[in-house]
């Protein structure tokens, strides 16, 4: 689950981690009484959930209330990569010595948290780690024991962080340390941390990735959650347990097991023909998570004919054809169905959809294929 | 001979009476008689399976009375990380942990503190283990694997079921098939499991089933190419997923670009690895 900017921002606040005064808000005519309040030169920045929000116009500055009303009415307006501007943050403007990116991640390759740390901070550091790569500092965090200071001290010494900032710097990385730490968080950056011209360490912006699989201890922050950026048929399928990702293609697959979901998509392509979606009914799938994961499916037009590919494990292959005929009865689906029962009560399951017209197939490679060939009609 | 379980294995259940553990205890109970016992805190002194298992309040009463040298776990994802932990207290050298969901940081603290004790974790979020003909420790369906030659790792469930559906439609057979799982931060990766097979006198050939995110592919190549001498075969599930997207499996992601499978695909091609188009061409590569 990713986080705000201004909702980052607010944790790290909590966490000591110093921030630009300013508030969030929906309307300009609240942007205008922040801007007095704060007075001097603010900023307007966009709150999506997508990169690059600079680059397409959703972040300004303002040098009075005025202006800031009108840059605030302007990128409410907008849509930043197909993601409508529902929030701008105020923020008083900083005058800016120093970027420096900073970040605490999930690092797969160790199992260990990786502190991350960069001169070059303020622009994408996937495109530093791709160009210049000598430009950035890891260290790995041992999760048993976490963060030291000495290990903040020897990333500011790294980075070539002049020695006045020491003492603040590691206060901050301890301080996004506990804040990665305490929300489960798989992502924590700050970037840019700044050095303004009065000399002071300031998180300019943030970003904060929150593991789904931990929100359960954390419900203030699942709470958090902006949908905006997921298709509503994935905020459908999320409430049933579903994993489901929405395509282009005109192939819907309803598929047992996250593996076996992607290989699906894999083998239609391969036929030439085009996955609509991923679905993942899940381990023991009974028959009205079937015929959820089944309505979800058939709700896309462009659906025009759909593959069932189930080897049955723990899920039984009657339980889901007992969902398919609860689902088409209520659906009354126009498209073609194939439908592949392997495993675990798949006879019984054949038996139960002999009725139902669907094409039936034996192999996986059978079933793309004789899906793509329906599709095309 | 096989890797990490046979019929001499004495498998401890942890959650033996939930749905699930009941469930698949009874399956792994009738395909081979390797469960001792179970632990289900608040349940010692309890049977299970009529009479048959006995269940204990902990993994040390369990392996103080059964002396169990294996264990696997069926507990729900936020009581997984301390079952997997007390079950390394208690000395067991092997964990296999079927749970699915378990948060990443718990994972990285439950990895780090295994090593420290040098215990095996298979898992989480896997089927387990089976050696065909001899042991069933997960919930790999016994009926779709017949015993023989070829190893198989995986990080997917039933996609391995597919694999192994396919070889014993052409009459071949599984020395023992490991799944790893499909989350970021597990307990065995590829690499580990393909040097198992490399000394297994049994495995004579292997199947590496993989898919997109992380780099542990790239790197189980590598390892191949320097030093396996048996044939591996593989295919890589995700050719068509979208970057920045989960696929379902929590490791299954590509990120900034890395991760993808035509990556996988061509270290493994380049190790010598023959990658199939689709699961149920891979027994073919190795006939």
């Amino acid at each position: 689950m990713k986080l705000h900017e201004y909702q980052s921002k607010n944790i790290f606040s909590k966490y000591g981690i110093p921030i630009p005064k300013g508030r969030v808000t929906t309307t300009a005519q609240e942007a205008k009484q922040i801007a007095e309040e704060l007075g001097g030169l603010v900023v307007i920045k966009s709150q999506v959930l997508v990169g690059g929000r600079g680059k397409a116009g959703g972040v300004k500055l303002a040098k009075d209330p005025n202006e800031a009303e009108q840059l605030a009415t302007q990128i409410l307006g907008m849509e930043i990569k197909g993601l409508p501007v529902r929030k701008v943050l105020v923020d008083e403007a900083s005058a800016i010595d120093q970027e420096i990116y900073f970040a605490i991640t999930d690092d797969r390759a160790s199992k260990k948290p990786i502190m991350i740390a960069s001169a070059a901070g303020g622009v994408d550091i996937e495109e530093v780690a791709a160009k210049t790569p000598e430009k950035i500092v890891k260290v790995n965090i041992d999760p048993l024991l976490g963060l030291r200071e000495y290990q903040a001290r020897d990333i500011a010494v790294a980075i070539d962080l002049p020695r006045d900032y020491w003492r603040d710097f590691t206060k901050i990385a301890m301080g996004l340390w506990e804040v990665y730490k305490n929300t489960d968080a798989s992502l924590a950056e700050i970037n840019p941390l700044v050095i303004t011209k009065d000399k002071k360490l300031i998180a300019l912006d943030g970003k904060m990735m929150i593991d789904d699989n931990a929100l359960f201890r954390h419900p203030d922050l699942a709470e958090m959650r902006d949908t905006d950026e997921d298709a509503p048929a994935e905020i459908e399928a999320r409430k049933y347990g579903l994993s489901f990702i929405k395509l282009d293609g005109n192939i819907g697959c309803m598929v047992n097991g996250a593996g076996l979901a992607m290989t699906s998509m894999d083998v239609i392509k391969l036929f030439g023909g085009d996955p609509a979606n991923f679905l993942d009914v899940g381990g023991g799938a009974g028959a009205e998570k079937v015929a959820a994961a089944m309505r979800i499916i058939l709700t896309d037009p462009n659906v025009k004919a759909v593959l069932f590919n189930i080897f049955g494990g723990i899920t039984r292959c009657d339980e889901v054809a007992k969902g398919i005929l609860v689902a088409m009865d209520e659906v009354k689906p126009k498209v073609p169905m194939v439908v592949r029962l392997v495993g675990t009560n798949a006879e019984e399951g054949r038996r139960l959809l002999e009725n139902a017209n669907m094409i039936t197939a034996e192999t996986l490679a059978d079933a793309a294929k004789k899906a793509v060939a329906a599709a095309k009609g | 001979m096989s890797i990490l379980v046979d019929k001499n294995t004495r498998l401890l259940v942890q959650g033996i009476t939930g749905n699930e553990g009941l469930f698949h205890t009874t399956q792994m109970v009738a395909y081979s008689n390797i469960v001792v016992g179970g632990v289900t805190p608040g349940k010692g002194g309890e049977w299970v399976l009529d009479g048959k298992i006995p269940v204990f309040d902990s993994v040390k009463s369990a392996k103080e009375a059964t002396d169990a040298n294996a264990t696997i776990i069926f507990v729900p994802a936020r009581f997984a990380p301390d079952a997997m932990f007390e079950a390394a207290d208690a000395g067991i050298p092997l964990i296999i942990c079927i749970t699915e969901g378990v948060a990443i940081h718990d994972m990285m603290r439950v990895r780090n503190y295994l090593d420290q004790k040098k215990v095996r974790l298979i898992g989480p979020n896997c089927p387990g283990l089976l050696t065909p003909g001899e042991a069933k420790v997960g919930i790999i369906p016994g009926n779709i694997a017949i015993p023989g030659n070829i190893g198989v790792v995986s990080r997917s469930g039933t996609l391995t079921y597919e694999v192994l559906y396919a070889m014993k439609n052409l009459g071949m057979g599984a020395s023992t098939c490991v799944g790893i799982g499909g989350d970021p931060v597990n307990g065995t990766n590829f690499t580990d499991v393909l040097e198992m097979f490399e000394h297994d006198p049994k495995t004579e050939k292997v199947i590496m089933i993989g898919e997109i995110g992380g780099n542990e592919e790239e790197k189980a190549a590598e390892f191949i190419r320097t030093k396996m001498t048996k044939p591996v075969a593989s295919f890589i599930a995700g050719q068509t997923a979208p970057p920045g997207k989960r696929m379902g499996h929590a490791g299954a992601i590509i990120e900034g670009g890395a991760g993808t499978a035509a990556d996988k695909v061509k270290a493994l091609e380049a190790a010598g690895v023959k990658v199939a188009k689709h699961p149920e061409e891979i027994p073919t590569l190795l006939q």
